[in-house]
């Protein structure tokens, strides 16, 4: 696939504030590219910068090998759905998909006919007539992803596309938003601070942290190979045991040393990250460590396992398939592959823990 | 019952000047105060009188004249409070003429004529009235603002329009009932204005409550109430309109 969107060395700041500080990334023909990360990591003003309705201080943005920065928001070949999704209430579903065609002066045959053909493809040729408020949320976001993609941009940008949206519907659109882009073939960016939203739709994923890319990679690359403490932490549940690197694992102090693998060199400090499901309780191999049951909870599908161990602050969590056979108060070994142990440089701040954000 | 007589007594307080005003001006007799059978002469007599023609003809004009002035600069004010400041303090100045007392604004305006040696006439009076209708059309836009969505705008351009037609098309039909309730309220606001208009208005160009004024300074005829009776149905008629107007919006 051939390069579409290049951002290089992107840095715009707010009075003393670096919403972006150096962003570069690269993204794709026909890529499905998601921008994650917590409120105020700079994804929405990235999301702005391309849309047109932020300059950056410094840095390019090239799209297809022209120049982005320079062009005004009204002239670029990229169309943005608004997290409010932004229809406006004065017209109908009709008139709202066929603005954008009328400000290009298209012949009015032409505009029907397109509108008509994307108003199929959302399901919404039924609702043609209608005014925004007679819609529910979910046919709202349909009108506004049709008025976006009926222009045919180079790059569609989605603002949240999902976050306004309930539970059940959600998991709808995903699927449906996943399939449209395939079918459509339009670059997409998402910006979205729900990681399991990014992790289900998307190709690859830049995570940004105070205006940084954190890491690039596929959904599966960047939770089973994080390559920050950030990065481990804000995808998916992890256990973390800080200390320093040695050959093999991890030397954590008051725990002993600690199967893993990374790219931090020997006798620098480290964090050793263990995903919950790839800990074992007993069940043959050398135990790594002992600890005491304190809970156990049942969630249908998994059961999540919080263990003692001697020497960590909080509690270590172990998930397993289906329920589980220990109960609390017993003595148990646990056990994990070097593979599935792996090391990361320490955040800025420290501590041992557990976090359990799936 | 006994629960709603407080009730029912502040309404009858609030309506029965108003009520003494309406029915005496259907009198037949000469007296404004005692009742001599009904006849509608009075309104006939309105008709006839050249004075209060004129003075409604004025007025008219200052209103009709002030309100377009007003809308236009009431409008662009509220836009521009709405994306260009974030100062409270700013915000609340510029709406503030509309509950300043007529009096401060009536003395004020007849000092900045005189400095600017204008010679008072209805244009004086029409300008005068745009000041406070811009603050008042500024008040009920922005309010309307408020509650609009400010990527509007950006999704209108996003989608290829340029400033001009996304404040055209996209800006203004979503203001629309708020620009025209501001309206009717500068116009009736203009209509029954007394003390800036006293002021600023030159001796050949009476308004209306200035006609009405002299004449009762000659004492009182069932004339002025039928005239009084009219001024009522104008107002009543527009802030109806406001009301019906602002519903429409709440329902968007």
């Amino acid at each position: 696939m051939t390069s579409l969107l290049k951002i290089a060395d992107v840095r715009r700041a707010f009075g003393d504030v670096a919403a972006l500080d150096g962003v570069s990334l690269d993204i794709r023909e026909g890529e499905f590219f998601a921008l994650l990360g917590p409120s105020g990591c700079g994804k929405t003003t990235l999301l702005r910068i391309l849309a047109g309705f932020e300059t950056p201080d410094s840095g390019t943005v090239t799209l297809g090998g022209d120049d982005l920065t320079t062009v005004a928001a009204h002239r670029r070949p990229v169309n943005l759905m608004f997290q409010s999704y932004a229809l406006f209430p004065h017209l109908s579903i009709e008139k709202n998909v066929a603005y954008g065609l009328e400000r290009e002066k298209l012949p009015k045959a032409e505009i029907r006919e397109r509108v008509a053909e994307v108003l199929d493809r959302v399901g919404l040729s039924g609702a043609a007539k209608r005014r925004p408020h007679q819609l529910s949320g979910g046919q709202r976001q349909r009108v506004a992803l049709a008025r976006a993609i009926v222009k045919r941009p180079k790059l569609l940008l989605l603002d949240e596309p999902l976050s306004a949206l309930d539970r059940k519907v959600r998991a709808e659109m995903q699927l449906w938003l996943k399939q449209l882009q395939h079918e459509v073939g339009i670059t997409f960016v998402v910006v979205t601070h729900d990681q399991e939203e990014a992790m289900s739709m998307a190709d690859r994923i830049a995570v940004l942290n105070h205006g940084r890319v954190e890491q690039v990679g596929t959904p599966v690359a960047l939770y089973g190979a994080p390559r920050t403490h950030f990065v481990a932490d804000f995808i998916g549940g992890n256990n973390f045991f800080p200390g320093t690197a040695v050959e093999g694992g991890l030397e954590c102090p008051g725990i002993g040393p600690l199967p893993g693998a990374g790219e931090v060199a020997a006798g620098e400090s480290a964090v050793l990250a263990v995903r919950p499901e790839q800990i074992r309780i007993g069940g043959g191999g050398t135990p790594v460590l002992r600890g005491t049951v304190l809970d156990v909870s049942f969630y249908g599908g998994t059961s999540r396992i919080a263990v003692r161990v001697t020497g960590m602050a909080t509690p270590l969590l172990v998930r397993q398939q289906g329920a589980a056979q220990v109960v609390p108060e017993t003595e148990v070994d646990l056990v994990w592959e070097t593979a599935d142990g792996v090391l990361v440089p320490p955040p800025v701040t420290t501590g041992t823990g557990a976090s359990d954000a799936a | 019952m006994i629960k709603r007589i407080p009730f029912w007594f502040s309404y009858v307080f609030l309506y029965v000047p108003i009520l003494v005003v309406v029915v005496m001006s259907f009198n037949a007799g000469d007296s404004p105060y005692s009742w001599s059978g009904f006849g509608l002469g009075w309104y006939g007599e309105l008709l006839g009188d050249e004075e209060v023609r004129t003075g409604l003809v004025n007025t008219l004009i200052v209103a009709t004249g002030s309100t377009a002035l007003a809308t236009v600069l009431g409008t662009l004010l509220a836009v521009g409070l709405a994306r260009h400041t974030r100062s409270k303090v700013l915000d609340a100045i510029a709406t503030l003429p509309v509950i300043l007392p007529d009096i401060v604004m009536a003395i004020g305006l007849l000092a900045f004529y005189t400095l600017i040696q204008l010679t008072l006439g209805l244009y004086s009076v029409l300008l005068a009235h745009a000041v406070f209708g811009t603050a008042a059309v500024a008040a009920v836009v922005r309010t309307r603002l408020a509650s609009s969505d400010p990527s509007l705008e950006e999704a209108s351009r996003d989608l290829g329009a340029n400033g001009l037609t996304t404040f055209l098309r996209i800006t203004l039909p979503t203001l629309a009932p708020g620009i025209v309730a501001g309206a009717l309220l500068a116009f009736t606001l203009s209509v029954d204005e007394f003390v800036i208009a006293f002021f600023t208005a030159g001796p050949q160009s009476p308004t209306l409550p200035i006609v009405i004024y002299s004449m009762v300074r000659f004492g009182v005829t069932p004339e002025i109430n039928a005239l009084a009776t009219v001024l009522l149905a104008v107002t009543f008629t527009a802030i109806l309109a406001v009301q019906r107007l602002t519903k429409l919006t709440e329902r968007r």
